[in-house]
């Protein structure tokens, strides 16, 4: 009936885990008992449970990943909690079992959980815009994608209370993430949570690929496309190239544990080598997929802060498809030391060491969009000046591990770990961060909080080099990652500093917290009153702030690369039409909330192997899909008078500002 | 290294802008990091490699963090004085020049890359005067077995080598995967179950060396290291003969024992080894109907059961 999910299933032994879950439970209870309180259950439902609207989805993206985030920093305080205490024969607080869980549960949610969905918000909210596009290619597809994502986080939190999480390390090699020496559910929770999220995330790339490449406005051509669309492209096409893979491999690894088949087992054929091949075929690009939007963000910011155009765009456009293309052929720089010939190892090597020449070029084009600027010293720009010394160091330690004799010592030590960090939180964090401070107005209406802003910019800053430079020191002293406990007292100290630059990047994560609060609060006095509050170039600063619904009244007509900017310049700008017409537009539907609901269900029956559940539920997912194919009603059009009565009250303003 | 960070983020004052790379290096090779004071020779090579690369790419590196310091100083918004171009976003002669930069630093990179991995590759043996020793490494949850085949005797988790002799390492696992890793030596390379990979090490200094496993294998994995114990010939000799001395044997039933989960693994030695344990362990899961009590797919629940007893005692 129950499979095998048991009373046991839950850790009442463990005072971390029950303690958080107590945390949870509260504050899960009085933010839905808030929500009752001040009757806002329609107005969540209706505007955003099932929304189709792009923004609003990127907007549910990007809370998804802060939640997250907090969830994958606590693991990162303990971890670091722990190192610094377990030196020299001490066993520190956390076991080995509950330790291994915290490393591997701390990877697939900050890769997964936090910065996939950043990134997919941020292109959700920005593509459609800044092409002038009213939504994206399938609406309902897009409110889908983030429901599955969402149910996937939810999955990977609902293992802290009921059972286990894997203790495989974030990609779960085998043979030990295999049934023979994993037999708990651990790996099962971590297979389904990715497969599920995995699905939303492909079809937010097959989504965006569609929108950016059919979606255009008149005139567009893909070389007078903003440079942040252009990553956007890139990224989605290489998340259709390799999420496949992903699911492929994964669906091996299940056909092992469920199945009793042999894809990867030690026994009867398998080959565990052929798992870590796959993994990083996905795995590669994966990063790329997450740090190129976020170059193309820097760029827009750059520019804008500048008071310049971006410096060789069609270089940018170059180097970051190059990026796209080289980042198929390097995943074996992941093992080498798997035992490759030298010939092979040298190829991905070198192959790898390739990468750093467009990446290079574009820290270049940055520096010469700031040459003979203007720059304003905004809190974008300061994660922007961080994220190039940053990333540049970041890339160097890169391009080390690359090459195969100095990895045959580096290889899983501390020197990697740092190397990541280095360039996840120095590229693909701090790109976020600027570019929600960016854009934030765009959606909101309202300018975030300076003070607070680079309160968190510098916490963050000195944290991240507090936290990772003497990881960089550890490597180099022979230090492995994964250790609950080391034997060498030596890098006590280091731990020690390791964990005080952990602290402070949770001021700095407090002090961004603060900065929402406070820019919330004093909304009214930072309004942004003409959509334009960064004097800025492209597309989506031509329309209001926050973006009416339907973006565009008018689907604008391209003429240039900067087209709001030259619009600017020649007095187009804010020159309102004579008339207006319908406009077309998606319906919201509930039906992504639900069909991912039923797939959560799905999930949790199939990790337990509670199968009249998975049946029941499998159903439901089938059914609500059929039922929403057979829904006609999925569009609707607002009145040219509604949108002549929005579109006056923004030219009023404007107006009035002037 | 986070004190020479720290110094290249200060913003440049023209003549000090050398300083960080220097600094750098200093410290790099000065502290007493295992990687930097190597005691053989592949160590020293990589160590060797590790600091050409980084000065390689700091001296592109160094000069893009200073400019781009430099830049966002000499070009703020209150700086009226400094030139502003607002329409200038293109320069042939710059576009050149900053795909070529690090086009050639990579073409320096790449002929390091092809030489050094090919010199450096853990399968190449070692050209000494010296006979090698051969060592059959076997990585079990979670202790390592070092086997002898020429002398016939074995250990567990202390591993003794002669100095300014090759070393003939073959590497397998018993089921999950791990690295074997004597950082002050060089180069690690997987241990993997059914499969047996290579490695060669050499050391030039008498001394006692940390060894682990670099590939995190499951919850013992913690206190899955040895001590490395390099000695003269001589003394290499005389402890062989001392363990020869020894009663216990290394058969495949004692392997079998020995090779359940267990951690911290303890320290022990066997004078007498069977000398087909070693292939057997790499061929085990290729003959399931074969050596019944070696291996097969009926043996790995129990290591499952095992593995998950330990970690229910390690919670408790």
């Amino acid at each position: 009936m129950f499979g095998k999910l048991t009373l046991q299933a839950i850790p009442y032994h463990e005072p971390i885990i029950m303690g958080t879950l107590v945390v949870v439970l509260l504050g899960g209870a009085a933010l839905l008992g808030a929500i009752t309180y001040y009757g806002k259950w329609t107005y969540l439902w209706k505007e955003w449970l099932t929304s189709v609207d792009h923004k609003r989805i990127g907007v549910m993206y990007i809370i998804l990943a802060l939640v997250m985030l907090l969830r994958g920093f606590a693991d990162a305080l303990m971890m670091r909690a722990q190192q610094a205490i377990a030196a020299n024969g001490a066993e520190g607080y956390l076991p080995p079992h509950h330790y291994d869980q915290i490393f591997t549960a701390h990877g697939v949610i900050m890769i997964f959980f936090v910065a996939t969905p950043l990134i997919l918000g941020l292109m959700n909210v920005i593509v459609p815009l800044q092409i002038g596009a009213r939504d994206v290619a399938f609406p309902f597809v897009n409110s889908l994608s983030f429901w599955l994502s969402a149910v996937g986080a939810v999955l990977v939190m609902m293992s802290m209370f009921v059972g286990d999480f894997a203790a495989t390390g974030w990609v779960a090699y085998p043979p030990l993430s295999e049934l023979g020496y994993s037999p708990t559910v651990g790996v099962d929770y971590y297979i389904w949570s990715l497969q599920i999220s995995g699905l939303g995330t492909l079809l937010t790339g097959i989504n965006l690929v569609v929108t950016i490449l059919r979606m255009r406005a008149p005139g567009m051509t893909l070389m007078k496309m903003p440079v942040f669309t252009w990553t956007a492209l890139i990224t989605n096409i290489l998340i259709v190239a390799v999420f496949p893979v992903l699911t492929a491999t994964l669906a091996l690894l299940t056909a092992d544990r469920y199945l009793d088949m042999h894809f990867f087992t030690n026994e009867l054929g398998g080959n565990a080598m052929m798992y870590i091949n796959l993994i990083w075929v996905w795995g590669h690009p994966e990063v790329y997929i997450l740090i190129l939007p976020c170059f193309g963000a820097f760029s827009e910011i750059i520019a804008t802060f500048s008071g310049k155009p971006l410096f060789g765009y069609k270089s940018m456009v170059y180097a970051t498809s190059s990026i796209g293309l080289l980042s198929f052929f390097v995943w074996l720089h992941h093992f080498f030391t798997m035992g490759s010939g030298a010939n092979v190892n040298a190829f991905f090597g070198i192959m790898t060491s390739i990468i750093s020449i467009p990446t290079g070029v574009k820290l270049f084009n940055w520096l010469f969009t700031m040459y003979q600027g203007r720059i304003r010293y905004h809190s974008s720009t300061l994660w922007t000046i961080g994220f190039m010394v940053t990333f540049a160091i970041g890339g160097m330690t890169g391009v080390l591990l690359a090459v195969p004799g100095a990895d045959f010592v580096l290889h899983n030590s501390l020197f990697l770990v740092a190397h990541f960090h280095n360039v996840i939180i120095g590229g693909v964090l701090f790109g976020c961060l600027a570019a929600i401070t960016f854009w934030f107005p765009k959606v909101f209406g309202f300018t975030l909080n300076e003070f607070w802003g680079k309160v968190s910019f510098w916490c963050w800053l000195v944290g991240f080099y507090l936290a990772f430079m003497p990881l960089y020191v550890l490597g180099l002293d022979g230090m492995t990652r994964r250790m609950n406990h080391y034997q060498d007292p030596r890098w006590q100290p280091w731990l020690i500093v390791a964990l005080c630059g952990a602290l402070t990047i949770a001021a700095g994560i407090l002090a961004m917290f603060i900065q929402f609060y406070v820019s919330i609060r004093d909304r009214d006095a930072h309004r942004d009153t003409t959509g334009d509050p960064w004097n800025g170039r492209s597309l989506e600063w031509a329309t209001a702030s926050p973006a009416p619904f339907y973006n565009f009244a008018h689907v604008p007509a391209i003429t240039s690369l900067e087209q709001h900017w030259d619009d600017k310049r020649e007095g187009r700008a804010y020159v309102q039409p004579a008339d207006y017409e319908d406009i077309h537009m998606p319906k919201n539907t509930g039906a992504g909330f639900i069909v991912s609901m039923f797939g959560l269900v799905l999930c949790f029956a199939l990790v337990w192997h509670i199968w009249p559940l998975a049946i029941i539920s499998l159903i439901g997912v089938v059914g609500t899909f059929i039922a929403r194919t057979y829904d006609r009603h999925v569009d609707y059009y607002v009145p040219a008078a509604e949108v002549e009565r929005i579109e006056n009250a923004r030219y009023a303003q404007l107006t009035e500002v002037a | 290294m986070s004190d020479s960070t720290v110094a290249a983020l200060r913003p440049p004052h023209s003549r000090w802008r050398r300083v960080p790379a220097v600094l750098a290096l200093g410290l790099l090779s000065g502290c007493k990091m295992v990687l930097f004071d190597p005691r053989g020779d592949i160590g020293a090579q990589e160590k060797h490699l590790i600091l050409v690369s980084l000065g390689l790419m700091l001296a592109v590196v160094i000069p893009v963090i200073a400019l781009t310091l430099y830049f966002f100083w000499r070009y703020r918004e209150t700086n009226t004085e400094a030139t502003y171009s607002p329409d200038w976003a293109h320069s042939t002669r710059i576009e050149v020049v900053v795909w070529a930069i690090p086009c050639v630093i990579v073409a320096f990179l790449a002929v390091l890359i092809w030489r050094t991995t090919h010199s450096l590759d853990p399968y190449r043996p070692i050209e000494s005067t010296q006979a090698p020793v051969r060592v059959d490494v076997v990585a079990l949850n979670w202790k390592w077995l070092f086997i002898y085949p020429d002398y016939g005797i074995a250990t567990v988790n202390q591993l003794t080598l002669p100095v300014n002799t090759p070393v003939n390492f073959r590497l397998t696992a018993d089921s999950i995967m791990n690295s074997f890793f004597i950082p002050q030596l060089g180069s690690q390379v997987y241990a993997m179950a059914g499969m047996q990979t290579k490695l060669h090490l050499i050391s030039d200094h008498e001394g006692v060396y940390d060894g682990r496993s670099a590939a995190y294998s499951g919850s013992g994995f913690s206190d899955m290291h040895f001590k490395t114990t390099v000695t003269s010939r001589g003394a290499f000799d005389a402890w062989v003969t001392q363990v020869r001395a020894e009663q216990n044997m290394l058969d495949k039933p004692a392997y079998r024992t020995l090779a359940q989960p267990e951690t911290p693994g303890q320290p022990a030695i066997y004078a007498n080894v069977d000398p087909t344990l070693f292939d057997s362990v790499v061929n085990q899961y290729m003959q399931p109907t074969g050596l019944g009590d070696m291996c097969g797919p009926q043996a790995r629940p129990t290591a499952g059961a095992m593995s998950m007893q330990s970690m229910k005692a390690s919670a408790e």
